[in-house]
C-alpha cells in the first residue's frame, strides 16, 4: 500500500465508522454466530428448549436422500441457468458489438430485464409455459409433440424455472460482455484481419480469450445469483414441486426452518450454504490469476 | 469490422433482432394479455392483437391487489435501503481510507467478510434478531446473572426483560439489508484512486476532514453514487425472501410479494390479464429508474467488477 496522507482526529474516524460496524455486528455477525450455534443443537419448534448435539444435524443432513437430491437439483439448476444466460448474453453482445450504429438503442432495449424482480419473471414465464393455456407451452406441444406439463413432470418444472431465471440474467451478462468487448484493442483485430483472419476466426482466437476474465467473473456471479436470488421464482411458481423436483437448497432452508420449524436442521443447512459460497468466492479469487489471459 | 461482409452484417442484424425479440417477448406478451378481457385471455391460444381493456384491468389489479399500499411500501423500503447503504458505507469508507487508527484494518476486514454472505444464508437468526433487537443485550445480561445481582442488591425479586421488535415495520425491512458491505468496498476502491495531492492540499489549507469530505470527496463521487443508487434501489425493491419473513401484516406487505395474491390458483378463474397487469405495474418503478439512469448504471456495474 502506497503511503497515504491521513487526517488527524481523535474521535472522528470512530464516529464515522460506527454506523457500519453497528449494523454489521447487529445484523450480520450476531445472527451468523447464533446460526452456527443453532446448527449444533436440537430445538423444539418454538426455541424454548435446546440440547447440544454436536454434529447430529449435519450427519442427519448428509444421510438424508431429500437433502442430497436438493444439492443435485441446485447444481443442475444453477449450471443450466448460467450456461443458458451466459451463452445468450455473449451471443447477443457480439452481435450488438458489430452493430455500430444502433448500440445505445440496443442497450436500452436489452437492459431493462435487470430491473425485473425474479418473482415477476417467474409469473410471466409461468403464464407462457402454463400447460393449459400458455402460448409457448402450446407451441411445444404442437410443434414438438412433447407432452409438456410442468405441474406434473419435475423435468418440465425445472426447465420452466431455468427459463425464468436465465431470461433475467441475460441482460446482466450482456452489459458485462459488451464492456469487455469494447476493451479489446482495435489494433489487435486489425492486425489479424491484415493477416487474413476472417471475423469468426478473429472472434474465437482473439476476442474470446481476452474476454476470459469477464467470462469467469460472470460464471461465478451467475451461480451465486441462481443459488440465492432465485428464491422468489421458486416460491412464486413451483413452491419446490412437483414432488420436490425444484427444491433448491435456499428454498429448503426456508421450508425446513419457517414452515417445518426444524430450527437445528435449517441452521445446519444455512451453514452448509455459507461454506459453499465461501469456497466458491475463494476459488474465484485464486483462479483469476492462473487461468485467465490478460491483454498484456 | 474491418472488411466489408454484407452477408455477415445481414445475419448480425437479423440475430440481433431475434435476440431482442427473445428478451422482450415475455413483456410484450404480458402487455397484450393485460389489455384483453377474461374470455380472450384464457382462449387457447391467446390472440396476439391487443384489446381495449388495459385501463380496466389495471384498475382492477390495483384495487384487488391493494397495489397502492404495497408499491408505496416497496418504494419506501428500496429508498431506505439505498439511502442507508450509501450513507453508512460512504462515511465508513472515508474513515477507513483517510484516517490511521488502531482498529482500522480490523474494521475493514470485518466489514469485508460480509460481502460473501447474502441475507438468504442467515435468515433464521437474522429473523430472531429483527424480532428482538435487544436480544444480545438480554443474552449478556442473563449470562452474567445480573438479575440475581440486582435482586440481591435491592432485596426484591428483579427480572429484566428487554424486547424491541422490528417485525412488520419499515426499519425491520430496511436495517438488516444495510448490513452488507458491497458499497463500503466500492467506495474504498474509489477513494484509493483519488490523488494524494488533493488531501495534502486540503490539509495545508487547514481544512477539517469533514470539509474535505463535503467539498472534495463528495462531488468527485457523484457518478459512483448515481450508479449505486440504481443498483441498490433495484436490489432493495426486488427483495423477496427477507420481506416475506419480516412482514405478516397486510398493510406492510411489499409489492413483489403481494403480487402472489393476484396469481390465479388452481380453482380460481384464470384471470391472468389482471395478474399480468398487476405485474407490469409492480415492475414499473425499478424499470423506470434503470432506464433513466442507464449510463451511470452501466458504468457502475462495470466498476463493481474491478
Amino acid at each position: 500500500m502506497i503511503k497515504r496522507s491521513f487526517f488527524k482526529s481523535r474521535y472522528l474516524p470512530y464516529l464515522l465508522i460506527f454506523p457500519q460496524i453497528l449494523v454489521t455486528l447487529t445484523f450480520f455477525y450476531w445472527p451468523a454466530i447464533q446460526g452456527i450455534l443453532q446448527s449444533f443443537m436440537l430445538s423444539d419448534p418454538f426455541g424454548r428448549k435446546s440440547t447440544f448435539v454436536w454434529f447430529y444435524n449435519y450427519i442427519e443432513l448428509f444421510t438424508d436422500p431429500l437433502y442430497l437430491k436438493s444439492i443435485l437439483i441446485t447444481f443442475v439448476f444453477s449450471l443450466a441457468t448460467a450456461a443458458v444466460s451466459i451463452s445468450l448474453g455473449l451471443f447477443i453482445a457480439s452481435m450488438a458489438n458489430r452493430a455500430l450504429k444502433a448500440k445505445a438503442l440496443v442497450r436500452t432495449m436489452l437492459i431493462w430485464p435487470y430491473a425485473v424482480a425474479p418473482a415477476i419473471s417467474g409469473i410471466m414465464w409461468l403464464f407462457l409455459l402454463h400447460p393449459s393455456y400458455g402460448v409457448v407451452a402450446l407451441a411445444i406441444k404442437k410443434w414438438m409433440g412433447i407432452d409438456w406439463n410442468p405441474v406434473l413432470y419435475g423435468s418440465d418444472a425445472m426447465i420452466m424455472i431455468v427459463m425464468a431465471s436465465a431470461w433475467k440474467e441475460v441482460s446482466y451478462n450482456f452489459v458485462f460482455f459488451m464492456a469487455g468487448m469494447q476493451a479489446v484493442p482495435k489494433s489487435l483485430i486489425e492486425a489479424a484481419a491484415i493477416d487474413g483472419a476472417g471475423p469468426l476466426r478473429r472472434f474465437w482466437t482473439i476476442t474470446f480469450p481476452l474476454l476470459s476474465p469477464t467470462f469467469f467473473f460472470l460464471t461465478v456471479m451467475n451461480i451465486i445469483y441462481s443459488f440465492f436470488e432465485t428464491f422468489g421464482i421458486i416460491h412464486t411458481v413451483t413452491q419446490g414441486g412437483p414432488g420436490g423436483s425444484t427444491n433448491i437448497l435456499v428454498y429448503k432452508v426456508y421450508q425446513d426452518g419457517f414452515v417445518g420449524l426444524n430450527l437445528g436442521s435449517s441452521a445446519a443447512q444455512s451453514v452448509v450454504l455459507m461454506s459453499l459460497i465461501i469456497i466458491i468466492t475463494v476459488l474465484q479469487f485464486k483462479f483469476v490469476e492462473k487461468k485467465v489471459q490478460y491483454s498484456g | 469490422m474491418v472488411e466489408k461482409t454484407p452477408i455477415l452484417d445481414f445475419f448480425t442484424y437479423a440475430f440481433l433482432m431475434l435476440g431482442i425479440l427473445i428478451v422482450g417477448f415475455p413483456i410484450i406478451y404480458s402487455l397484450i394479455a393485460a389489455t384483453l378481457p377474461l374470455d380472450e385471455v384464457s382462449r387457447v391460444p391467446m390472440p396476439m392483437i391487443p384489446g381495449d381493456q388495459f385501463l380496466v384491468n389495471m384498475t382492477e389489479a390495483w384495487t384487488r391487489g391493494n397495489l397502492g399500499t404495497q408499491i408505496t411500501n416497496s418504494i419506501i423500503m428500496a429508498t431506505g435501503i439505498t439511502f442507508g447503504k450509501i450513507v453508512v458505507s460512504m462515511i465508513g469508507a472515508f474513515s477507513i481510507v483517510y484516517f490511521d487508527y488502531k482498529f482500522r484494518k480490523l474494521a475493514f476486514a470485518s466489514v469485508f467478510c460480509t460481502l460473501m454472505l447474502p441475507v438468504e444464508v442467515r435468515i433464521l437468526p437474522t429473523y430472531e434478531m429483527a424480532a428482538n433487537v435487544l436480544s444480545p443485550v438480554q443474552t449478556i445480561w442473563d449470562f452474567l446473572h445480573l438479575n440475581g445481582l440486582v435482586s440481591w442488591f435491592t432485596g426484591n425479586d428483579f427480572s429484566l426483560s428487554l424486547n424491541w421488535s422490528l417485525l412488520d415495520s419499515y426499519p425491520g425491512l430496511i436495517f438488516p439489508l444495510i448490513a452488507s458491505a458491497t458499497c463500503t468496498f466500492l467506495f474504498r476502491q474509489f477513494f484509493l484512486t483519488i490523488p494524494e495531492e488533493l488531501c495534502e492540499a486540503a490539509k495545508i489549507d487547514g481544512a477539517t476532514p469533514m470539509i474535505f469530505f463535503r467539498k472534495i470527496l463528495f462531488p468527485l463521487s457523484k457518478t459512483n453514487i448515481a450508479a449505486l443508487v440504481v443498483i441498490e434501489f433495484v436490489y432493495g425493491y426486488n427483495q423477496y425472501l427477507w420481506p416475506l419473513l419480516v412482514t405478516t401484516n397486510t398493510k406492510m406487505t411489499t409489492a413483489v410479494i403481494g403480487l402472489q395474491n393476484l396469481i390465479p390458483q388452481a380453482d380460481d378463474l384464470p384471470e391472468w390479464n389482471i395478474a399480468l397487469g398487476g405485474a407490469l405495474l409492480v415492475m414499473l418503478p425499478p424499470v423506470l429508474v434503470v432506464l433513466f439512469m442507464q449510463r451511470w448504471f452501466v458504468k457502475g456495474l462495470i466498476e463493481k467488477e474491478k
